[in-house]
């Protein structure tokens, strides 16, 4: 057998990244969220949101010879097959019609000689037989004639899996080579255990066929278990490629998070927070989708800046969110002794609470309202300010309005021809500002801002998190601040708890090490000790 | 463990009665009024017999675009349209009888085909509210119909018949007679059962085409449809042209729509010009729901379910008005009520349906991640 | 060169005029400019065109509360127009007379308004996303409903029902008696061929500036942002489902007012069937005004109004003169179905 290299260079989100895959290996790959596992799959997959965005740098090697993907479509051709994480199935249909989803056997029939080709009947028989077959290399059990809505997640993943194997059939017919690559893009996120031991001997059974897996995955373990070496990517670089017996749990996780360049941490080291009790959450259940919030409990302190931190999908945007009354949430949340209604949005906000979300165009921005009704909104709602009372009737004050958005541009540098400007025109940094502006405009006693910087550059991170750290010093506001980014909390926040499975793994200070952080985000400590 | 599972049989019996509350609300309606409207009940077998062959074919038309995931194609009178066209022409020319009907379906198919292919391409830009865009779509065409009919036919397209032409000298009259051509596929096999002649021909050609749709799910075209109704974007990400599809679903459905308008008419005999197709759609579609279809899911035995009760319905309502009232107005206006309020009703509880279902999903998620 | 920086400007201006907006207020401006060669005088024509804008303003103008409010085109107005037309028969039924019968007609209608347009809101919020094919639906139904009621209400005043079995209520109803042209004749300005009706034009400027003042104030505002973006509103603690029910309600009121000046400049109530069209020529108005389905101001109101109603006033009598044919009723349909079409075909600004 011939060995099967690959070279990708580019720049900003994948720096020079190189590796090589021989048939059989199995690779796996992990790094936090946005370390550029993705694009690289996507690149490799021939994906036309790359070739939209400027193409890639660099080549991609199959057997010695280079290879250009124009699409997808020449991806497979190649023999390279690819697992999302969302599934694409038809709900309604059965698992192997969607294995064979449009690429179903036909039957002729007399009508497509006049009508066209997509008359012709299915070759029912033989859609079966391929399904089987494709079933039956991946060693699993799965009846072909059932329906995908009845199914439980793990069998709509094998039925994913499958389609890719049953490629192969039409490939004999159209002359391109056997299924070689398969990448599995954080197939076991979703599994029960014993449905990922089952995906895992299947990944096994397919490796000895001679097929190469790229597998990405967040539970190391796994990782450990099946990968035949590990490579692990942070800021679009390759950090380590080994071997699996080089590898421990330990290790790949601070190899994960670690960071050569530490960020200074801008607080001012003297500074005290009161050890008075703001905000007591209590067995926190929130059903937010991609976001389950299972059970938290933490105390959070009157003035201080409290970080939670954890990986995507964990389900720590899913307590700000459950929180604020915007996703069905149960348990207890006391907020200056005073427990506040769940599932009311408005009663937190009248308490004090104030919400800059993750989803600024979504749920922080009315884009299609000038910067004045986004910053004054909420205040005007909630706290009945910015309003001229005639008799009963309350109306906008437009002046107030106009004046207090104008000094929240001063204050927060945002970039704007005039507040009259509508939300959907600024640039996401200043779009973000315009959501704290809205969320201070509140006076609120307690914040919580959800990824704040998310998707803006570096010159308006830095501001933002500037922004935070001195309305919390002039004002004395508590602030939790929700992030994906683990040195981003460190530099601001007094104390960071890390989520982990929808509940807290553990809370240390922003001065721990890298390698504790690490380790409770990837849930690997409690595990340890249970 | 037994607990939920009783929970469970207790929900679906009254899901299943939510279900299907259209068409048993019709068949009290029934029960109730056939006694009080004093019909003989060969009388009503007459009625239903030629009703349902002369309206299967039209609410047939309907299951395509339903099929395709594009709900009900109120657009269905751009097919109407053609087939009136081509019922004009061929009574202009003269000819009559079943060459006539073949004629005429001859002439509406290119019509049929451009007009789908319009509505379907501006279906296409409207996803998501494809009903109330085809229902506009009707509306729309039906004002470039009477520019067509009623002010260039006779002026720029040439009609020679004076019994066709108003009397101003172009436009086409508000009555077209089809009586050269009435019944003259009903009355092609004669048969009379209990003294009720039946449309064999008529339910032959209904026959062929539920054979016809049967066959077609099982085609790749079919399949295809199928998938794009479910879910676009899979499809699509498949390699599935989703667009295509969706338009072809729609000509299909215009297509057969123009000929049930043909079969429709030979029956009556007689063609309102103005008025037979703007009708036909909304009583097709409250025929197709009464039936215990919905937006997203019908099928061959709605179609005739549907019908029967649907136009029992219809039969009996202005006299059960008048024995009651005294005022057969009030049964006219009582039928109208009801076939909007059908449809009200399934668009309701469709959408409802819709949202509870995600909410299920959503539930169903979240046991899965625990 | 010159052809290009022209174009460059021109692009923009008619994108964001809307490309059917200009094009239809380009007819109107030809049909203005012909009319003498076909021998129809203007100020005639201006006049019927006030005339009619004064008619059917309040009903366009029932548009804007529910699409602010992001339920989307009102085409369930038929509703409010109900209730307009029973406040309308009861206050002749009471034999109010003169101005008294048409204040008395809208006190009699609002709580027919407001409880038909809650209900009709609850419905709309189970709904969401499916509202406009709902609305066009419960509007035909309740109009078929209302036929049988009109038949069976217990009315007698000889004025209404029909003479000969003195019971159910005529199709088409007077109101000459009672409060025929009271908004019409205030103030009434006539120059030559010239008239405008002015009572019915300052009723018209009133409730728009209600409205327009409403919008204005917290809940107004709260109700715009609920239109704009739901989630936004629910974040910032504004109930969405209460601010989308207002809306209605406000609409079916707006509606239930607008069909009474309908009547008192048209003459004649209509019963029946009459409501069953309403809604689309009004719906269409709107949106030629420069409204789409999720933002609507008074300024789209007033331009869309005098728009279509210039179109369907002028058509008719030019076309009449210049080739003896009328094609208004062609074009109006066209006009009308055309435009909401646009819209909805148009893509959606918001995101969500």
């Amino acid at each position: 057998m011939k060995g099967i290299s690959k070279e990708f260079s580019g720049n900003k989100v994948l720096n020079d990244i190189n590796f090589k895959l021989y048939p059989g290996e199995i690779l796996g790959l992990v790094g936090e969220n946005g370390a550029g596992k993705s694009t690289l799959m996507k690149i490799l997959f021939g994906m036309d949101e790359i070739r939209e965005t400027g193409g890639y740098g660099g080549e991609i090697l199959i057997d010695g010879k280079k290879v250009t993907f124009n699409s997808s479509e020449d991806a497979i051709k190649a023999g390279i097959g690819m697992v999302h994480q969302e599934f694409s199935l038809i709900p309604d249909f059965t698992v192997g019609e969607n294995i064979l989803l449009n690429r179903e056997p036909e039957k002729y029939s007399v009508m497509s000689e006049l009508f066209g080709k997509r008359l012709n009947t299915l070759d029912r028989k033989e859609m079966q037989r391929r399904a089987l077959k494709a079933i039956e290399r991946l060693g699993v059990e799965l009846d072909a004639n059932k329906k995908i809505s009845g199914l439980p997640v793990g069998y709509k993943q094998f039925t994913e899996i499958a389609r890719e194997l049953s490629k192969e059939d039409d490939k004999k017919e159209g002359g391109a080579s056997s299924i070689r690559l398969l990448v599995l893009d954080e197939p076991t996120a979703v599994l029960s255990e014993h449905e990922a031991v089952a995906l895992l001997k299947a990944m096994k059974m397919l490796s000895e066929a001679g097929i190469a897996i790229i597998f990405i995955s967040h539970r190391l373990q796994e990782i450990i278990d099946v990968c035949d070496s590990i490579m692990v990517m942070r800021d679009g670089l390759i950090i380590r490629h080994v071997d699996k017996s080089e590898a421990d749990v330990q290790k790949i996780a601070s190899w994960m998070v670690g960071r050569s360049v530490k960020q200074e941490r801008v607080v001012k080291a003297d500074r005290t927070v009161s050890d008075e009790i703001v905000l007591k959450v209590e067995n926190l259940k929130v059903e937010m989708p991609g976001e389950m919030v299972k059970n938290v409990s933490f105390e959070v302190r009157k003035g201080e800046i409290f970080g939670l931190g954890g990986l995507a999908g964990q389900g720590k945007i899913g307590v700000p969110n459950g929180i604020m009354g915007l996703y069905l949430a149960s348990g207890s949340v006391e907020f200056e002794g005073k427990s506040l209604k769940l599932n009311n949005p408005s009663d937190p906000l009248t308490s004090g609470l104030a919400f800059v979300s993750e989803d600024r165009r979504g749920v922080g921005l009315l884009l299609d309202e000038s910067l004045e009704w986004n910053v004054a909104f909420g205040a005007m709602q909630v706290k009945n300010r910015f309003l001229k009372k005639y008799g009963p009737i309350k109306f906008r004050d437009n002046e107030a309005i106009r004046k207090v958005t104008e000094e929240y541009v001063d204050l927060l540098q945002i970039k704007c021809t005039s507040t009259k400007q509508r939300a959907r025109q600024l640039s996401g940094g200043n779009q973000q500002k315009i959501c704290l502006a809205k969320a201070f405009a509140l006076e609120p006693k307690l914040l919580f801002v959800s990824e704040p910087t998310r998707g803006i550059d570096v010159g308006a991170k830095a501001l933002v998190l500037e922004a935070l750290r001195k309305y919390n010093e002039e004002n004395g506001t508590t602030i939790i601040m929700v992030s994906s980014e683990l040195e981003e909390l460190r530099s601001i926040c007094d104390r960071i708890a890390i989520v982990h499975d929808g509940s807290i793994a553990g809370t240390l200070n922003a001065t721990a090490s890298s390698e504790e952080f690490g380790v409770l985000m990837l849930g690997e400590m409690k595990e340890a000790r249970e | 463990m037994t607990k939920p599972e009783i929970n469970m049989k207790n929900i679906s019996v009254k899901e299943l009665i939510i279900n299907n509350i259209v068409p048993i609300l019709f068949i009290c309606i029934c029960a109730v009024g056939i006694p009080l409207s004093g019909y003989s009940g060969s009388y009503l077998l007459n009625e239903i017999l030629s009703r349902l062959g002369r309206n299967s074919f039209l609410v047939l038309s309907l299951l395509i675009p339903v099929m395709a995931g594009m709900g009900l194609n109120f657009g269905m009178t751009l097919g109407a349209m053609a087939g009136q066209i081509g019922l004009i022409f061929v009574s202009d020319w003269s000819v009559v009888g079943i060459p006539g009907m073949v004629l005429a379906a001859i002439i509406s198919t290119p019509i049929s085909i451009i007009l789908g292919y319009m509505c379907g391409t501006i279906l296409n830009h409207a996803k998501g509210r494809e009903m109330v865009t085809s229902y506009i779509i009707g509306f729309f065409m039906n004002g470039v119909y009477q520019l067509f009919v009623l002010y260039l036919m006779g002026s720029l397209i040439p009609i020679s018949s004076s019994e066709l032409i108003l009397p101003r000298g172009y436009g086409i009259r508000n009555t077209v007679n089809l009586e050269s051509m009435r019944k003259s596929l009903d009355n092609l096999i004669p048969f009379n059962i209990f003294g009720a002649s039946v449309p064999v021909a008529t339910l032959i050609l209904v026959a062929i085409f539920c054979l016809i749709i049967i066959w077609f799910r099982r085609t790749k075209l079919g399949q295809d449809m199928r998938a794009v109704g479910q879910d676009m974007e899979v499809a699509r990400q498949a390699g599935i042209k989703v667009e295509r599809t969706r338009v072809l679903s729609i000509i299909l459905s215009t297509v057969f729509a123009g000929y049930g308008m043909i079969i429709y008419l030979q029956n009556i005999g007689t063609l309102n010009t103005y008025n037979s197709h703007s009708q036909i759609g909304m009583f097709s579609i409250a025929a197709l729901l009464v039936g215990g279809a919905s937006v997203d899911k019908a099928n061959i035995r709605n179609v005739f379910i549907g019908i029967i009760l649907f136009h029992l319905m219809f039969t009996i309502a202005p006299t059960v008005g008048r024995n009651l009232i005294g005022e057969a107005q009030l049964g006219e206006y009582f039928r109208v009520f009801v076939s909007y309020g059908v449809i009200t009703l399934a668009l309701v509880l469709y959408e409802m349906r819709k949202r509870r279902a995600e909410r299920i999903a959503l539930e169903k998620g979240e046991e899965v991640a625990v | 060169m010159d052809l290009n920086t022209v174009k460059a400007k021109a692009v923009p201006m008619i994108k964001s005029f809307g490309l059917p907006r200009l094009i239809i207020t380009g007819f109107l401006l030809l049909m203005f400019v012909i009319a003498p060669f076909a021998g129809v005088n203007v100020a005639s024509g201006l006049s019927n065109m006030f005339t009619r804008f004064g008619m059917n303003a309040v009903l366009v103008l029932a548009m804007v509360p529910m699409v602010h409010s992001g339920c989307g085109l009102n085409f369930g107005l038929p509703l409010g127009i109900i209730s307009g037309l029973l406040g309308a028969t009861m206050s002749i039924e009471f034999g109010y007379a003169g101005f008294t019968s048409f204040l008395m007609a809208i006190v009699l209608a609002t709580p027919f308004a407001v409880i038909l347009g809650a209900g009709y809101g609850v419905l709309l919020n189970k709904v969401k996303g499916g509202e406009m094919m709902i609305a066009t639906y419960v509007g035909f139904s309740s109009v078929a409903f209302m036929c049988i009621m009109w038949l069976l209400l217990p009315y007698d005043s000889p004025t209404m029902v029909w003479g000969y079995a003195g019971t159910g209520l005529r199709t088409t109803i007077s109101v000459a008696d009672y409060y025929g042209g009271v908004l019409d004749n205030f103030l009434r300005i006539e120059i030559g061929h010239l008239v405008i009706p002015t009572g019915t034009i300052l009723f018209f400027a009133l409730l728009s500036l209600l409205v327009w003042l409403f919008l204005r104030t917290k809940t107004g505002t709260a109700m715009t942002a609920a239109g704009s973006n739901p989630v936004f509103a629910t974040a910032s603690g504004v109930n969405v489902d209460r601010m989308r029910i207002l809306s209605v309600v406000l609409s079916t009121w707006l509606g239930a007012v607008g069909i009474i000046v309908y009547e008192q400049s048209f003459g004649f109530i209509q019963l029946y069937m009459g409501p069953f069209n309403m809604a689309m020529p009004a719906v269409s108005a709107v949106l030629l005004g420069g409204a789409s389905v999720n933002k609507a101001s008074i300024a789209n109101v007033v331009i869309g109004t005098l728009l279509f109603q210039g179109i369907l006033t002028m058509t008719p009598s030019v076309t009449n003169g210049l080739i003896q044919t009328d094609v208004s009723e062609v074009i109006r349909i066209i006009v009308s179905n055309g435009m909401i079409l646009y819209a909805l075909t148009r893509k959606q600004e918001v995101t969500r």
